[in-house]
């Protein structure tokens, strides 16, 4: 766990509290709860909240030799499997710390927004779990391309309002979010679901998904003896990324250790974190239109301020917000972590992107090579590992951040537009008369 | 610095109108429809794409006002171009401010490269508002603790920096605006997002109480659309109000029945003459002041 302190809003020169100010006492009434509860477990809340990840969640989540996969590149992988935590990603960790921790604050009601559905889902699931009244804000596009998450959250018992504004995206639903929070912040909670946002929701964000690697790090020394040379996770907001990387941080060493290490000392060396992010349908922005046909923030993006905190961004030369794309909903941001920004800067985290084509691609491979249908998110990394495994080293942990039962839908559509060699014949249905999944 | 001597005489009435809503030459005559009407000082509103603090009302002029074409820089040249003797304040949001000092080096490449961080800061946006008259700013998303640059570079230029005090704050952030803001300061009524409402509420009376001992004169916005709301707001000892989405709802009617540009103007005259002399009727009701 993070020992960071609580009052502390910057990652170099990134990060901050640019709210309005009706917001500030909420966030730092939340920054001294983060610091309580969180970072000094107060109450017991981290046992609690441990406890009800492994019942409620299912955790540890298990981190699965690919054995095709290891075979095709000549490289051992590995897969963290936050896919077969309790609702098929790993939002749920955030989720249901933030809930939880909404109940500890002796809040009433919680609100979050949703871009691929995925982190809605979650926060509906935990409030019902916990019991707490829930309202998910979504913008409409999003709302119609990922309709099984809209219906998983309205079964859970969470009202899910469309946000019409804008082109009807992630972005938006923050925003509006923010407007709700505005004002109803006495007794609610905005359960934000990656690291974005104003102080301490980037740390504490990180510190609930943190999980992902406090495991991953362990089972890796345990099954292969050392650490691995490469994590490699895809990039939206960056809550599974920062997640993924957080334990592995500070083995920044001059070299890899794969090399193993049979005394049983502590492992040591570097191990190379990798943030895919969606290169979308090109990586040109149409200023004149305000459009980035991508989502690639740490790659193309630079310095500013959105949605309460310093990051970097998908911007035009005015600071207007360009509206992002990629196929993948739950990338499809125009900003993205001011801590994954700070490391990137720094040269700890390396960011690369995928392009469309490339992540349908890979979710066929490893649906049809490991049996593991990935989130489209996740297919993102996947399409780095088939262009890239050769600079990754020998021993490569890639965080298979969510399922893919979600994307069916607009994998069949997208893939149907392309000529996909790898991709099944689906004619199987037209045959049938049936078209629906 | 100055833009308290607007406050000085009689209660202040404040209007605000995104500069380029619904178009570049309508708003120039909306705004100096406002002056006639007896504007005190003009909130002008430089669009974002993501007002995180505004509803519905001003997100839709925001929404009018980008798809026209305004810019910083087109905003600049609305306010030369205007013809008002009321000083104006700049409302926007940090990015667009941060950012300005980039356009040049950022505006020539088609894809942005990641290391064109902003070296100057605020300081260019200031001192191209300094110079085409802009007197001050208000900036929803810059708490105090953020507002260090803005505050320096405002110093540097002879501008004020408002601050919005909401109905939720308490003790070390009241004193730290207290520390920074100049001009005046901006009330917010009640919680939640800009928009017209229909009563006046008890928190403004709070807020006002807890704003007693600050110096620079005290401006009550959020919700109010009446001559009466504005008394009412002055009576219990505000300095000035704040109006925006009632006279945004207008000039949205406007646009939406194709009125006369002239006839729009009209409306907002004639509300910006109600909304300010239900002010100094206000004031007239206060208690007055028992002076030595």
């Amino acid at each position: 766990m993070s020992t960071d302190d609580a009052h502390d809003p910057k990652f170099g020169e990134y990060g901050g509290q640019y709210v309005p100010e009706a917001l500030m006492p909420a966030i730092e009434e939340l920054a001294d709860a983060y610091g309580r509860y969180v970072l000094e477990n107060e109450d017991g809340f981290m046992d609690e909240f441990r406890e009800r990840l492994a019942d409620f969640g299912g955790r540890p989540t298990p981190l699965q030799y690919a054995e095709q996969l290891s075979a095709r590149y000549d490289t051992d992988v590995y897969l963290k499997r936050e896919d077969l935590l309790h609702g098929g990603a790993h939002k749920l960790n955030n989720a249901l710390g933030q809930v939880l921790l909404a109940k500890y604050m002796g809040k009433e009601r919680i609100i979050a927004e949703t871009g691929a559905g995925q982190h809605g889902t979650a926060t509906a699931m935990a409030a019902a779990h916990l019991d707490m009244p829930c309202e998910i804000y979504m913008g409409e596009t999003d709302i119609a391309r990922q309709r099984p998450n809209v219906f998983r959250m309205r079964i859970n018992g969470a009202e899910v309002n469309p946000v019409t504004v804008g082109r009807g995206t992630l972005k938006e639903a923050i925003s509006e979010t923010m407007r709700d929070w505005a004002t109803t912040v006495e007794n609610t909670h905005y359960v934000i679901g990656s690291i974005v946002g104003p102080h301490p929701f980037p740390k504490m964000v990180r510190d609930f998904q943190a999980v992902i690697s406090e495991e991953a790090r362990e089972q890796a020394i345990e099954k292969t003896g050392g650490l691995p040379d490469s994590v490699v996770a895809c990039a939206g907001g960056g809550s599974n990324t920062m997640g993924a990387f957080a334990e592995f941080v500070s083995d920044d060493g001059a070299e890899r250790s794969s090399a193993k290490n049979p005394s049983g000392d502590e492992p040591r060396g570097r191990v190379d974190l990798v943030a895919v992010e969606a290169g979308g349908s090109s990586l040109t922005v149409d200023e004149e239109k305000g459009v980035a046909p991508n989502s690639a923030t740490l790659s193309t993006g630079d310095e500013g301020v959105l949605h309460g905190a310093r990051t970097k961004l998908l911007q035009d030369s005015d600071g207007q917000i360009m509206e992002s794309h990629s196929v993948s909903a739950g990338l499809d941001y125009a900003g993205v972590g001011p801590e994954l920004a700070h490391l990137v800067d720094e040269g700890r985290v390396t960011p690369v992107n995928v392009d469309d084509d490339a992540a349908l691609e890979a979710f066929h491979r490893l649906s049809q090579d490991e049996g593991v249908i990935p989130a489209l998110e996740t297919a993102h990394a996947f399409g780095y590992l088939e262009e890239n495994h050769d600079e990754l080293g020998d021993t490569v942990v890639v965080n298979v951040s969510g399922r893919g039962d979600k994307d069916l839908e607009t994998v069949i559509e997208e893939t149907s537009k392309r000529d996909l060699d790898i991709a099944p014949d689906m004619s199987i249905l037209n045959r049938v008369g049936g078209g629906g999944i | 610095m100055g833009l308290e001597r607007a406050f000085a005489d009689e209660p202040a009435f404040v209007p605000y109108l995104a500069a380029g809503d619904p178009n570049y030459e309508d708003s120039l005559a909306y705004v100096e429809a406002l002056a006639e009407g007896g504007a005190d000082v003009i909130e002008l509103g430089l669009p974002f794409s993501e007002p995180i603090a505004e509803g519905k009302t001003i997100q839709d002029a925001i929404v009018r006002s980008l798809e026209s074409g305004m810019t910083p820089d087109r905003f600049f040249e609305f306010v030369e171009d205007l013809d008002v003797d009321v000083p104006l304040v700049c409302m926007t949001y940090y990015n667009l401010i941060y950012q300005y000092g980039d356009s040049e080096s950022r505006s020539d490449s088609g894809t942005a490269s990641g290391d064109t961080a902003s070296q100057e800061g605020p300081r260019p946006f200031v001192e191209k508002a300094a110079e085409v008259g802009i007197e001050g700013f208000v900036v929803p998303d810059l708490p105090a603790e953020e507002a260090g640059p803005l505050r320096e570079a405002c110093d540097e230029f002879g501008l004020d920096l408002v601050f919005i005090v909401a109905p939720t704050t308490r003790g070390d952030r009241l004193e730290r605006m207290m520390e920074q803001v100049s001009g005046y300061v901006y009330v917010q009524a009640r919680l939640g997002v800009t928009g017209a409402r229909d009563d006046v509420d008890d928190a403004t009376e709070a807020s006002l109480a807890r704003l007693s001992d600050w110096d620079v004169p005290k401006a009550v916005g959020f919700g109010i659309k009446t001559g009466e709301h504005a008394e009412e707001i002055v009576a219990a000892g505000a300095d000035g109000v704040i109006v925006g989405s009632a006279l945004v709802d207008i000039v949205a009617e406007g646009h939406e029945d194709g009125d006369s540009t002239e006839a729009v103007a009209d409306r907002l005259e004639s509300l910006a003459r109600e909304l300010k002399q239900g002010a100094v009727r206000g004031a007239q009701e206060r208690p007055q002041p028992e002076r030595t």
